[in-house]
């Protein structure tokens, strides 16, 4: 176990507290930016793609992971900052100016979905994003003089400073700024008053309310923060699919985001990536192993949706923490090593909690 | 004329929102599970229906009940063996569990049949009655009596019989309820079996009129509507609620512009949560803290 014996307050404020880390990090960030000199185009494009679906699942922690909101219908605001991103471009707006505007609006319409939708909780909120999703899907769909209805739209080449960063190595780096960006942002909001507030507001709304935290307003902002994010992820989802059409931004697209939130782990950003990495990883996965399974199952386009179930099923029985918390088991145990104990993360019994009002 | 017309075919497709959303009510009240795999379920039986009655040729009040029970005793196994171990965990975990679990049945189903659509026949399928001025396809009548026949039998059931008023306190009040030697988690089982075999009854009244295909889960999104609208947690608001969407939606179809039809019960269901969240006949709306 390492223990950190802080001399001054700087110390104790900094992100990462172990000359490891700082090692580790340091080694991960010299390996991200060398990736795609090294790799082939391919690879570099699939990484890119990680790299925006962990934007959009960090946008959904935000909600979810942090604050306690369910929102089954996050690729609405995907699609909203995908579209809202082509359409800025075609109008003549500069790259930077596109994609604050399409994470603003997102966010926009993340204020007015969540105004409403914070005074109904739990599930209903669930279902109200859910519906919401379906809606825009459709509208999208129908609306076809702003977004090419079903046939579709293209989307501009993203160009800085005359600079084109259509090519995958110039978008990759796009991408992982953005992405770092966000997460260090993330990771120092999280840290601070409103983060905890979030986490409070999640915990116990009767506590967070006699602490003096406004649960509505809370809520509100963490809807906001999350659309935005999530609508960023989507206007670089634009760029990455190149096309734009309603199916794209289905349902299932919703449910990817919500596995890897849930599989990475509630309550952490590192799980929001690492849960973007495995959803993200998943499809490709399969299709590799595709060859070595009986025709006639691999033949059909079920086994992909039968492997996500069964992996949010097990998840969800036999690991509730998520990645993350298999991660942190596995970092305890390397730790403490001779002396690691397993009922150090052993969950109290827990009864039925009745979550209806009597 | 029209009018009426529309209200019998509106009545009918709700009485089937009804059925599923009933289903949803009950596994809800015992075990505060939303099912979100109950859509799946119902096509998981429809698809059953299918090979019992086209693949080994059996006739339809034979495969009718054996679909049933074959549904019924999967959905049991399926609260004894997975939905238990998540019990007293947040709600969350129910919804994530169910929605694997609906991805799991969507994905075994497409693999064991292949993603085309297919049909098979009722002794009802392609009778026509004239019922005064309108003609009512003979399905659509089956379907409204057989869903009044199943909400009479429901509600003798629960409010008649030992084992019914048992269910109905464990829904209550599970604690209360097992210290009077009520054996909660068995009941609990049973209502799953109960409403995994009234989903198979609207698989099996839906799939003649559509098809059977994948796409049945759909029904559950349209009955979550009706289960807002009516009241959540409250049966015989999923009932009002599931024949007020069907209703709305059929007058939609040739009221509204374009194609309104298709997503009118998510407006009703986004509008009913947020400005008037209690529903038709649900209970006080609330959380405890």
């Amino acid at each position: 176990m390492r223990f950190a014996y802080d001399t001054s307050y700087r110390e104790s404020r900094r992100l990462l507290r172990f000359a490891s880390d700082r090692a580790a990090y340091a080694l991960l960030a010299v390996l991200l930016a060398a990736a795609p000199f090294v790799l082939p185009v391919f690879y570099v494009g699939e990484l890119t793609y990680l790299f925006i679906f962990a934007l959009a699942s960090l946008g959904l922690m935000v909600l979810t992971g942090y604050t306690g909101q369910v929102s089954l219908g996050h690729a609405a605001f995907l699609a909203i900052g995908a579209y809202a991103e082509a359409l800025l471009l075609n109008a003549g707006w500069p790259l930077p100016a596109s994609l604050a505007a399409a994470a603003a609006l997102s966010g926009a319409a993340g204020l007015a979905i969540g105004m409403p939708a914070i005074r109904v909780s739990g599930l209903y909120l669930a279902m109200v994003t859910l519906a919401f999703a379906i809606l825009l899907e459709h509208a999208v769909g129908h609306w076809s003089s702003l977004t090419g209805g079903f046939t579709g739209m293209a989307v501009p080449e993203p160009r800085l400073a005359g600079v084109s960063l259509g090519t995958p190595t110039g978008f990759y780096f796009l991408c992982l700024a953005l992405l770092a960006a966000v997460l260090l942002a993330l990771v120092n909001l999280m840290r601070g008053h409103l983060g905890r507030a979030f986490v409070g507001v999640r915990d116990s709304e009767a506590a967070a309310w006699g602490l003096g935290i406004r649960v509505p307003l809370v809520k509100v902002q963490a809807f906001v923060l999350s659309a935005a994010i999530t609508g960023l992820a989507g206007a670089l989802l634009a760029h990455q699919t190149k096309y734009l059409t309603p199916d794209g931004f289905g349902m299932m697209l919703s449910m990817q985001l919500v596995l890897a939130v849930v599989i990475g782990g509630l309550g952490s950003l590192r799980g929001a990536i690492l849960g973007a990495i495995l959803i993200g990883l998943l499809p490709s996965f399969i299709s590799h192993l595709k060859p070595f399974l009986p025709d006639r199952i691999a033949k059909q386009f079920g086994l992909e949706i039968f492997v996500f179930g069964a992996v949010l099923v097990g998840f969800v029985l036999f690991e509730p923490l998520g990645l993350n918390g298999r991660w942190q088991k596995l970092r305890a145990f390397f730790e403490t090593f001779p002396l690691y104990r397993r009922d150090t993360f052993r969950r109290g019994k827990a009864y039925m909690r009745s979550e209806r009002y009597k | 004329m029209q009018v009426l017309q529309l209200a019998i075919n509106g009545v009918s497709v709700g009485a089937i929102y009804a059925l599923v959303a009933l289903g949803l009510t009950l596994t809800y009240k015992a075990t505060e599970v939303l099912n979100f795999a109950h859509g799946d379920v119902l096509m998981l039986a429809a698809f059953i229906g299918w090979g019992l009655i086209v693949g080994w040729h059996w006739p339809f009040w034979l495969a009718l009940p054996a679909t049933l029970a074959l549904v019924g005793i999967a959905a049991y196994g399926l609260e004894r063996g997975v939905m238990r171990r998540i019990a007293g965990q947040p709600q969350f975990a129910g919804v994530m569990l169910t929605i694997g679990l609906a991805f799991m049945i969507r994905g075994a189903v497409s693999m064991g049949f292949g993603p085309e659509s297919r049909k098979f026949e009722t002794p009802f399928s392609g009778h026509t009655t004239h019922l005064g001025p309108v003609v009512v396809a003979d399905l659509n009548l089956a379907i409204i009596g057989a869903v009044l026949a199943v909400t009479a039998a429901l509600f003798v059931f629960l409010t008649r019989t030992r084992l019914g008023v048992a269910i109905q306190a464990a829904s209550q009040d599970q604690l209360a309820a097992y210290l009077s030697g009520i054996r909660v988690k068995r009941l609990n089982s049973l209502v799953w079996g109960l409403a995994g075999a009234l989903a198979a009854l609207a698989g099996m009244l839906l799939s003649p009129i559509t098809l059977v295909d994948i796409s049945l889960w759909f029904v559950l999104l349209k009955s979550l509507a009706a289960l807002v609208l009516g009241g959540f947690g409250s049966a015989p608001g999923a009932i009002v609620g599931g024949l007020l969407i069907g209703l709305i939606e059929s007058f939609a179809g040739v009221y509204a512009p374009g194609a309104i039809k298709d997503v009118v019960a998510y407006i009703v269901l986004i509008v009913v949560l947020v400005v008037w969240p209690r529903g038709l006949l649900g209970e006080a709306h609330g959380r405890r803290v």
